[in-house]
């Protein structure tokens, strides 16, 4: 297929935004051209806005789309580094295929870590203690998790509205009469789930097999979002998204940059909440924080952060590792202050206990 | 693809940016390349930013210069098709069926249809602009839906048939971006993100909106906002609670109240958030305008 000349630096361009992971469907290739012809163009500018409306850049990717443009249209070369590092980043990409068999390896001494350091018994059960109860999770989760009601309407036989639309046309066949009233009831909907994970240093024997878990509630449930607080916050929800959990976690695993860090779980908190689109997962949804509580800087931002989330999400439960004795009671004042706010604050020493707790949150309230 | 390179007069932005200016709303570039650009294309408009950027006043503004009827369809969590499309009027098919006796009537005519939002601009579309407003709060089944319609946009009414649009309606949908649309609910459309104003447009935006308020005081309210912006706020101010302000402080300056204290006592108009104003509490005087006479 042959096309004019001077069309070559527009494909070229969307095939670069493509190459760096933009969604450009041929159509838009085609709008966009299109657009350059209406607006003259009278100088570059044009070109450059026409690209943002017709490509639907969101604001945050503005910078990379400047980069790409300018090494499109003005071949400038020095902006090719940031181009590449795009392409680096698909390299990485590529490589976790291979990091992945030593991720699993990684993962099974994790284990074994762990079942040595906190339970104390033999290796081969717990472990097959673990995958039994992941999935169980992944079982349930679609049935137990909570649920609210959505605006639509489904038939049922004793709803708590009458169908009018269905009854009148029961009603026309009979000239009129009204035999019987149909009814409707609301459909439900699961409610959001929002994994907070602690990946800092003190959490590090527990790191590793709350990911697999929030991989399997990514798995099961129709809406979940993740999130990995450490010294800053990833969301992690794409990268768990494969079912494959050897894939998964070896993807979440490169998100984290901060795994077994520090903690600021206030910071990573206040950011999570400074987005309006992550601070929209939270709406009417049931967040689990799984972390010690161990806060490393001024436990004032966790408290205000703890206390803005429990206003907007439905229920927030706080699962500690530390918490496994039936007496517990947090000492850090960090803990102590958000604990007003909390709805519960639970076992999140083992596999077994978190799961137990998101799988009854329903039956809580 | 129909291209239409001209509209109502309008042939290239800088037409539709002098003629939203002449509608009282002060358009960037970047925003009438874009709107100008979904008209000319016939595609909708996607407009995408923080609560009170003034998206809803653009496509407001749009249908003004078009000399259309704008439409608007409130997106809500659960909005169903009885408040987006159609309703048939039950009361009054029943009444029809008991009037009828032995004759025959069609309960399904057009009078016994109750337009919603989305049939009434499919059957009007040359007079009309659809603003499909907050899209981002209705459930991800509407917005696959929405991407049936402004594909299509025809509607099927089991009962009677398909409605269809002779022409493609105008469409804007605005998004505060609570969560991310569906890219290809994006694809379908031209893409504008409204950035808060910068100093000098905003004070151009509060003298048009609020006539009483001096130049002075427009500006010095602006320099403020842009401070409270920058602070981590669980509401930001928008550009209406700029204009509000400007307004309200103002007002009270008029009854004698001087000014550093006129906008102490009408903070209320610009955070509504009573963590925002603790926080702020003991830093609002830095932030405050000074003298503005």
């Amino acid at each position: 297929m042959s096309h004019p000349r001077a069309l070559d630096p527009f494909l070229r361009f969307a095939q670069a935004l493509r190459g760096a992971g933009f969604p450009v469907s041929p159509d838009q290739t085609a709008d966009f051209i299109a657009s350059v012809g209406l607006l003259g163009p009278r100088d570059m500018t044009d070109i450059h806005r026409a690209g943002r409306a017709l490509f639907a850049i969101p604001p945050e990717r503005m910078a990379e789309y400047d980069a790409l443009f300018r090494a499109v249209f003005l071949d400038q070369v020095i902006q090719a580094p940031a181009d590449g590092d795009e392409d680096d980043e698909v390299e990485a990409f590529e490589l976790t295929a291979e990091s992945l068999v030593i991720e699993a390896a990684d993962d099974e001494s994790e284990v074994g870590a762990e079942a040595t350091a906190e339970e104390r018994l033999s290796q081969r059960p717990l472990r097959e203690n673990r995958e039994e109860t992941l999935k169980r999770l992944l079982r349930d989760a679609s049935a137990l998790l909570p649920r609210r009601r959505s605006y639509r309407r489904k038939f049922a036989k004793s709803g708590d509205r009458i169908d009018m639309r269905r009854s009148l046309r029961d009603a026309a066949k009979r000239e009129g009469e009204l035999m019987r009233l149909f009814q409707t009831q609301r459909k439900t909907r699961q409610r959001r789930v929002l994994l907070l994970i602690d990946v800092s240093g003190s959490m590090k024997d527990r790191s590793e097999a709350l990911l697999q878990l929030a991989h399997i509630v990514v798995q099961a449930a129709d809406s979940a979002e993740v999130f990995t607080l450490g010294t800053r916050l990833t969301r992690i929800t794409q990268a768990l998204r494969p079912s494959d959990s050897g894939q998964a976690l070896a993807r979440a695993g490169q998100a984290i940059a901060d795994i077994d860090g520090g903690t600021r779980i206030g910071d990573a908190l206040s950011a999570f909440l400074s987005v309006p689109r992550y601070a929209g997962f939270a709406r009417g949804a049931s967040v689990v924080v799984l972390s010690d509580g161990l806060e490393r800087g001024e436990p004032g931002a966790m408290i205000e952060a703890v206390r803005k989330l429990s206003r907007i999400a439905w229920r927030i439960d706080w699962l500690s590792p530390l918490a496994e004795d039936p007496d517990y009671q947090p000492i850090t004042a960090g803990l102590a202050g958000v604990l007003p706010v909390l709805d519960h604050l639970g076992d999140g020493a083992s596999t077994a206990a978190v799961t137990d707790h998101i799988l009854t949150m329903a039956r809580r309230t | 693809m129909v291209v239409r390179p001209t509209i109502v007069g309008i042939s290239d932005p800088a037409d539709l940016q002098r003629a939203l200016i002449d509608a009282q709303y002060l358009a960037d570039d970047a925003l009438s390349t874009s709107a100008y650009l979904s008209l000319a294309l016939g595609k909708p408009l996607l407009l995408e930013g923080a609560p009170g950027v003034g998206k809803t006043e653009a496509a407001k503004a749009l249908g003004g210069v078009l000399g259309r009827n704008v439409i608007r369809l409130q997106c809500f969590e659960g909005i169903d098709a009885a408040a987006a499309l159609y309703e048939w009027n039950y009361p009054r098919q029943m009444l029809a069926i008991r009037q009828a006796g032995d004759s025959y009537i069609n309960l399904y005519g057009e009078e016994y249809l109750l337009e919603r939002p989305l049939l009434e601009v499919l059957r009007n579309p040359s007079g009309t602009l659809l603003l499909i407003d907050e899209i981002d709060r209705a459930d991800h089944e509407f917005e696959a839906f929405l991407l049936e319609f402004l594909s299509d946009f025809t509607i099927s009414i089991p009962e009677t048939g398909t409605v269809r649009a002779v022409q493609a309606p105008v469409v804007v949908l605005t998004s505060n971006r609570t969560r991310d649309l569906h890219e290809a609910l994006r694809r379908r459309c031209v893409y504008h993100w409204i950035d808060y104003p910068d100093a000098a447009l905003e004070a151009r935006i509060v003298m048009t909106r609020a006539t009483t308020v001096a130049e002075a005081t427009a500006r010095a309210v602006v320099a403020s906002v842009g401070h409270l912006r920058m602070e981590p706020l669980a509401k930001p101010p928008g550009v209406a609670e700029t204009v509000e302000w400007a307004e309200a402080a103002t007002l009270l300056n008029s009854q004698g109240v001087r000014w550093p204290e006129a906008f102490k006592r009408s903070i209320g108009v610009a955070l509504k958030d009573h963590d925002d104003l603790t926080y702020m509490a003991d830093r609002l005087a830095a932030v405050l305008p000074g003298e503005a006479a």
